[in-house]
């Protein structure tokens, strides 16, 4: 393995009952790049971002991080694993309980013990990246709008610096010109940090804009992976009718005709 | 052979449940011991579980005392036993009236609120978002709540007992004609500590079931405002159901000879 691949899925499985929903991933993002993962609703794209996140625990398979083997690790090595990550959910996910500042400074006042004044000042400056002042600060979650609440689950992701960003449908439910603000801010963001970016997504103009590499997931196998350059001309059937959100191809939706 | 199958199939989810369910408090309670201690959350917890249960909890116990009394008069005005009152208003609410009803009241407050919390926590993926953030739910959440319930029922309990037995000597002063002095004298001397401590083992008892079933369902809610809603029931109907058992079993444990 070499140091240059930040993530590594070997053979992952998984299963819910009957319903085989990871069937042997394989998978490598490379250090600095950003992949985005395309796949339709129920293909299994959530599963395995929550896999790698260690939120689901698979069946069967590998998941390298860095070169180490994130499934056999005990709960404090994975605790602190989790440090070098950052996500942004598809609900932004914020504490309720909690001030906005609150929420962007989480793992610092919690994890880290930071002292208020600071881990104040820095969420201050964070939200600030992404493009939210400092009034907002002491707002609750609930009195922000769908797209200030990405922006500060952005911020929250990304305030202790993560070497591993995941972002899971980051447009979803978003007017068009908020979703390339979002999208334009992440990109801003990962080039800034360095870091290694994961997406989930099926909004194409958000894959086209944040990724350097794409992958398309279908009934739980990865079927193509490519550039993004060539995502328009894969070559491959589904993902061809994916990109162009046709209705007609091999991808069958499930619509009853009457 | 159908009969058969679905009693086998309602044992096993049964016995399932019960080890989910103990495996969740063996693992809350490991974490009411390990570090990091959240006392800042805990005692926010107390405030929440105690103080702000105060009121209804107040409120049960003086009106119950005080229909204790009146019961208890016309019942032993039958056979000339009226003097007895202060004994049993005392006995009945520092055994079992006081820590059951205050559990109940707690049940329907604390435990569906913390149940609809974290459920809500659950389905909108703030549990994961904790997780993520290098944040053990357990400790964070369920082991803060655990410890609110243990220690802020007896200490609610202990105030509920006073304001109970003050229902009954107002009854029993202003309405019933006791002397006050003789009622007081009679509460206390019948009074024994063995009557308050079980009560009060037995509060801290139910709180720990009030919280530890309000975490649990929570935790376990699945399927967004619907699943929300039947985590809430399921936190107040298995709470009020272990209350009432646990409270049979801890009596049996101080009282039986």
């Amino acid at each position: 393995m070499t140091s240059s691949v930040a993530i590594s899925i070997r053979n992952l499985h998984k299963s819910f009952g009957p319903k085989h929903v990871l069937k042997g991933i394989n998978l490598d993002v490379a250090t600095n790049e950003s992949l985005v993962i395309l796949g339709g609703s129920g293909s299994g794209k959530s599963v395995l971002l929550k896999s790698i996140l260690g939120l689901i625990e698979p069946d069967e398979g590998e998941i390298l991080i860095d070169g180490q083997n994130s499934l056999n690790m005990s709960r404090s090595d994975r605790e602190d694993l989790m440090a070098k990550f950052g996500m942004l959910f598809q609900g932004g996910a914020l504490f309720d309980s909690l001030p906005v500042w609150e929420n962007v400074s989480f793992r610092h006042l919690i994890v880290d013990s930071m002292a208020r004044g600071e881990a104040k000042q820095l969420a201050i400056q964070t939200l600030a990246k992404v493009g939210l002042s400092d009034d907002v600060a002491d707002l609750s979650p609930s009195e922000l709008s769908g797209g200030m609440q990405k922006r500060v689950g952005l911020a929250r992701a990304i305030v202790s610096k993560p070497s591993i960003i995941f972002f899971d449908e980051p447009t979803t439910g978003l007017d068009p010109i908020m979703a390339d603000v979002i999208n334009d801010l992440i990109r801003g963001s990962v080039s800034d940090l360095g870091a290694t970016a994961l997406s989930i997504t099926h909004d194409m103009a958000s894959a086209r804009k944040i990724s350097d590499r794409v992958a398309m997931l279908y009934h739980g196998e990865i079927i193509w992976q490519g550039p993004s350059s060539q995502m328009e001309n894969s070559g491959n059937a589904y993902v061809d009718q994916f990109v162009h959100g046709r209705a007609e191809g091999p991808i069958a939706m499930p619509v009853l005709k009457g | 052979m159908e009969p058969l199958r679905r009693l086998g199939e309602a044992t096993l989810a049964l016995f399932t449940a019960v080890g989910r369910l103990s495996l969740f408090a063996a693992s809350g309670i490991f974490h009411i011991f390990k570090p990091p201690f959240r006392g800042k959350i805990v005692l926010h917890q107390m405030v929440e579980v105690g103080f702000y249960s105060l009121p209804v909890v107040g409120l049960t116990a003086i009106f119950t005392g005080m229909v204790l009394a009146l019961q208890s008069y016309t019942g032993f005005a039958r056979f000339s036993a009226e003097s007895a009152i202060p004994q049993v208003v005392v006995v009945s609410i520092t055994r079992e009236l006081g820590p059951v009803l205050a559990g109940l009241m707690v049940a329907g407050r604390v435990g569906a609120a913390m149940a609809a919390e974290i459920g809500t926590m659950r389905v909108t993926e703030q549990l994961d978002a904790l997780k993520t953030l290098s944040t053990n739910p357990m400790s964070f959440l369920v082991a803060p709540r655990l410890l609110a319930g243990l220690i802020t029922l007896p200490l609610l309990v202990a105030v509920a007992d006073v304001i109970g037995v003050m229902g009954g000597y107002l009854v029993s002063i202003y309405k019933l004609g006791f002397n006050p002095a003789t009622y007081l004298h009679n509460t206390m001397q019948f009074l024994e500590v063995q009557d308050v401590v079980s009560g009060l083992v037995k509060a801290s008892a139910f709180g720990f079931i009030v919280t530890l079933l309000g975490c649990y369902h929570g935790y376990h809610s699945k399927g967004g405002a619907q699943g929300v809603g039947q985590a809430t029931t399921n936190a107040v109907v298995t709470a009020s159901i272990l209350i009432l058992c646990s409270n049979y079993l801890i009596t049996e444990l101080f009282f039986s000879r």
